[in-house]
């Protein structure tokens, strides 16, 4: 077992973790935030994106230990004081889900994309989202919603 | 107020105790307030399904309280497909109160009736019809309390927003809330209150996002696997190698020796228990076993010969005229034989279950269609009462059919008492694959002939080991057959499990039928919108769906293949009249098909929420479009060889097609169903459509590039 540490939704946690204990279960079980899902544990399904240093990763297949000095963000921390964040906001607005099991991933995998390129165009976003899979078949609702969050972030940060 | 005693108490009427409790007890689990409850009767899909043991008598009931909140217990489940937004929808209407004062309590199997289950497109059909009977009994209840509180005659009154008020004096008024406060009145429901018109409605036929969506953005939404309980174990199970399989001996050893590793036996049953999900996965793999397997020598290219050998009990569904005679006019015989793979349910949440003991009682929290059979299957299996067993409410991550069959609950449920421990129990992706109830493989085959006029004369349909769902054709046909063929009481007629997956049969039976109108349209050398219109002169709402669909489409005549990648395909699904028109592009090198475009209307009757329609048959398009292109159960004898979404290819963002859905305005009919139609055509929209793109017929699905290509010679 070895101690990591690292930032997690604007805190600082420490936990412990064997070598190749992946980060998902380390946020859902040792540190209690069940937004993260698992849905396949291989890193095909996307439903364990978070957001590590800036960049959209897969929890099922990263250890946890890999993660020791970074900032994590993870669905829980996007909204902040209740108001939610624009990705949010617009995969409501859109109805962008159904069942939702696949909605935390799906947010954090765009705002991955949101971070570099806050515009992207509709083959950007399918790119980016690709790997994510939705079984209910929301995709074109949620490539709408990513856009238009896009547009959100930039009015929101404009002068 | 002197009146207070004629209605303020009263008893359960014609029917059944909802719990075998007396009213007083009844009252105090739920609350005191005006309650009305309700039965929906026999529903029309319950064929084997788990049954109660005698005719339900109350499926649910609502109540409305001194805080004017108006509570509604339905046995029904959230997975998606949206009762959690549209049945409040039903009972605000109906009730005359404001949406946002309906809260709905679904399928804690403590507060709520008992419920067959959330499939089949039953909730608005079925199920939401009777709910709005009981709101608008509830309604009358209070405005013949009113009318007495009030000293008005009922027709005097109106009601609107909670409130109760004379037409004339609006100042004369009371709110529900006023008029159930310290009340206990349980009353049933049993049709005898008229509802509302459609010109009526409110809140009905108007378009609502879901209620649901704010949980499920901020990740605060919780599925089975989300309970977290203090000295919770996670479990894995050893799991054979393939299905049939007899465990010889085992060996936990090595597991044993891990820190914290618990294993458990009872018969079959080995499982391993670890505060760590990541330690209970690895101590399953330290278990050895040594199984003796069932051999069949099928894999998924062999398997049609092998249906066809064993589906040899046939039953005849329908038939109408004489084949030989319709033979005997025919100018041109097509015979087809259309292939349907095994396909997985795959949601994208695993089977998924987390129980605990509490106070002699088990509460279980699982991903399940069926909270109520699946309580008494647990009951049973650990030989404990019905009423000790609890399934609480919780948001499941997709069924699609798949959520009916609960085997993680009975396996949590029995470790839990073996362990008196809680437990979470989460199928790995391999798992899920492995105990899915697959749509099961089929073989249709279809012979058919055209006259000399180019009408068909006769149409001979058998379906091997598909199921009969929408199997008879809906077309002008003078001369023909329908038969279902199954294999044989005892016979292994599929070395997997199979059961519903959405719309069961009907994406068989209408990929086959549909494929083969357009090839009997192109061998009459007539467009395949006319040739379909010409078989369906005794049917014009299906003649308007079909219409409506080419003209949004922008469909211009012309004989198949025009090389313009257009096709479509026609269906009906619980009553709903579907069509999808699609556009398709062929890679002609690799035979990768790309469908640029899909145009569906349907005619479904009654819409309660229109939204909540149109998210659905999106839905249904694009998990059709997987069926269609790429979903495919890999099998060698009966081991599973997809395992996993690497070796199980859904539908994915580049497949995402630009959708138009069109709902055809027939809301004074009857609503019928929602979830599932525009599914059942895609297989042959798209088989049509790659058809008129390349001239190359595919018959088997799904139409992978190869096959594609192959048919492109």
């Amino acid at each position: 077992m070895k101690t990591v540490q690292f930032e997690l939704n604007g805190k600082s946690v420490s936990v412990s973790a064997n070598e190749d204990e992946p980060m998902l279960w380390v946020i859902r079980q040792q540190l209690g935030l069940t937004g993260t899902k698992f849905g396949c544990g291989s890193g095909f399904c996307g439903s364990c994106t978070v957001i590590m240093n800036g960049e959209a990763v897969r929890s099922c297949t990263l250890p946890a230990i890999e993660a020791a000095g970074t900032k994590v963000l993870t669905i829980e921390g996007l909204s902040s004081n209740g108001e939610l964040h624009p990705l949010q906001e617009e995969f409501v607005k859109s109805d962008a889900l159904q069942c939702g099991f696949c909605t935390p991933g799906m947010i954090m995998n765009a705002y991955g994309l949101l971070l570099k390129n806050p515009e992207p165009t509709n083959e950007e976003v399918v790119i980016a989202m690709d790997e994510n899979l939705c079984r209910c078949g929301a995709h074109g609702r949620i490539i709408q919603a990513i856009q238009n969050a896009g547009k959100q972030m930039k009015k929101s940060v404009a002068p | 107020m002197n009146n207070d005693k004629k209605i303020n108490k009263r008893v359960l009427g014609n029917m059944r105790n909802p719990f075998g409790m007396d009213r007083r007890d009844f009252m105090k689990r739920i609350g005191t307030g005006l309650v009305v409850a309700f039965s929906v009767g026999n529903t029309p899909l319950k064929a084997g399904m788990l049954a109660q043991d005698d005719t339900p008598g109350v499926n649910a009931f609502l109540r409305i309280g001194e805080d004017g909140r108006v509570k509604v217990y339905v046995g029904k489940i959230e997975m998606g497909q949206g009762p959690i937004t549209s049945l409040p929808m039903e009972v605000a209407d109906e009730l005359d109160v404001r949406l946002e004062d309906v809260d709905m309590i679904m399928a804690d199997t403590d507060l709520c009736p008992w419920n067959e289950g959330t499939y089949g497109s039953l909730s608005t059909r079925v199920f939401g019809e009777v709910l709005r009977g009981a709101a608008a009994k509830a309604r009358a209840i209070l405005v013949k309390m009113a009318a007495e509180e009030l000293s008005l005659g009922v027709t005097e009154l109106e009601t609107r927003d909670g409130i109760v008020r004379s037409k004339k004096d609006s100042s004369k008024k009371i709110t529900y809330a006023q008029l159930t406060k310290g009340k206990e009145i349980l009353e049933t429901s049993v049709g005898d209150v008229a509802l509302k018109k459609t010109s009526e409605f409110r809140i009905m036929g108007t378009s609502k996002l879901r209620v649901d969506s704010r949980e499920k953005v901020t990740g605060e939404a919780l599925y089975a696997g989300d309970i977290q309980i203090p000295n919770m174990l996670c479990a894995r199970i050893l799991r054979p190698p393939s299905l049939g399989s007899k465990l010889l001996n085992v060996d936990t050893t090595q597991a044993e020796l891990m820190e914290g590793v618990e294993v458990v036996r009872d018969g079959d049953l080995v499982a391993v228990l670890h505060p760590s999900q990541h330690i209970a996965g690895k101590a399953i793999a330290k278990v050895t076993a040594e199984w003796e397997e069932e051999k069949v020598d099928i894999n998924q290219d062999t398997l049609f010969d092998h249906i066809l050998e064993v589906a040899t009990e046939s039953r005849t569904l329908a038939s109408e005229g004489k084949l030989e005679q319709g033979k005997e006019a025919a100018v041109k015989n097509i015979n087809s034989t259309f292939l349907d793979p095994y396909i997985a349910h795959s949601p994208i949440e695993t089977h998924t279950a987390t129980a605990m003991m509490e106070d002699g009682r088990m509460k279980v929290w699982a991903s399940c269609q069926t909270p109520y059979p699946t309580r008494d299957g647990i009951a049973e299996e650990l030989g404990m009462d019905q009423k000790d067993v609890q399934l609480l409410p919780i948001f499941v991550g997709g069924g699609f059919g798949g959520k009916i069959y609960n085997p993680q609950a009975i396996e949590v449920a029995r470790l839990v008492k073996l362990t008196s421990k809680p437990i979470q129990l989460v199928y790995t992706r391999e798992e899920e694959f492995i105990y899915d109830r697959l749509r099961p493989a089929a073989v249709v085959k279809i012979d058919a002939g055209l006259d000399e006029a180019g009408k068909i004369s006769y149409w001979d349909f058998a379906v091997h080991q598909g199921g009969g769902r929408e199997a008879v054709h809906f077309y002008d046909i003078p001369n023909s057959r329908t038969r279902t063929l199954s294999a044989p009481r005892g016979a292994m007629g599929h070395p997997f499990y199979t059961g519903a997956w959405r719309a069961p049969s009907v994406n068989t039976n209408t990929f086959a039928r549909e494929s083969q109108m357009d090839i009997l349209a192109a061998a009459a050398g007539v467009d395949p919108v006319e040739f379909r219109l010409r078989h369906l002169e005794h049917d014009p709402r299906m003649a308007n769906v079909v219409k409506t669909g080419a003209e949004r489409f922008g469909w211009t005549p012309a004989k198949g293949p025009s090389g313009r990648g257009h096709g479509f395909a026609v269906g009906i699904d619980v009553g709903t009249y579907v069509v999808v028109f699609v556009e398709v592009e062929v890679d002609k090198n690799t035979g990768y098909v790309q469908v640029k475009r899909a145009v569906c209307c349907q005619d479904m009757g009654m819409v309660v929420n229109p939204q909540g329609a149109i998210l659905q048959m999106e839905g249904c398009i694009l998990m059709g479009l997987g069926y269609a292109l790429r979903e495919e159960i890999q099998f060698e004898s009966r081991k599973m060889l997809s395992t996993n979404f690497d070796s199980y290819a859904i539908t994915q963002f580049n497949m995402a097609p630009e959708i138009d859905v069109f709902i055809v305005d027939s809301k004074d009919e009857v609503p019928y169903g929602g979830g599932e139609p525009p599914i059942v055509v895609m297989g042959g929209a798209v088989a049509n459509a790659v058809f008129d793109a390349t001239g190359a017929r595919v018959f088997r699905q799904p139409l992978t590039p190869e096959r594609v290509k192959e048919a492109m010679g």
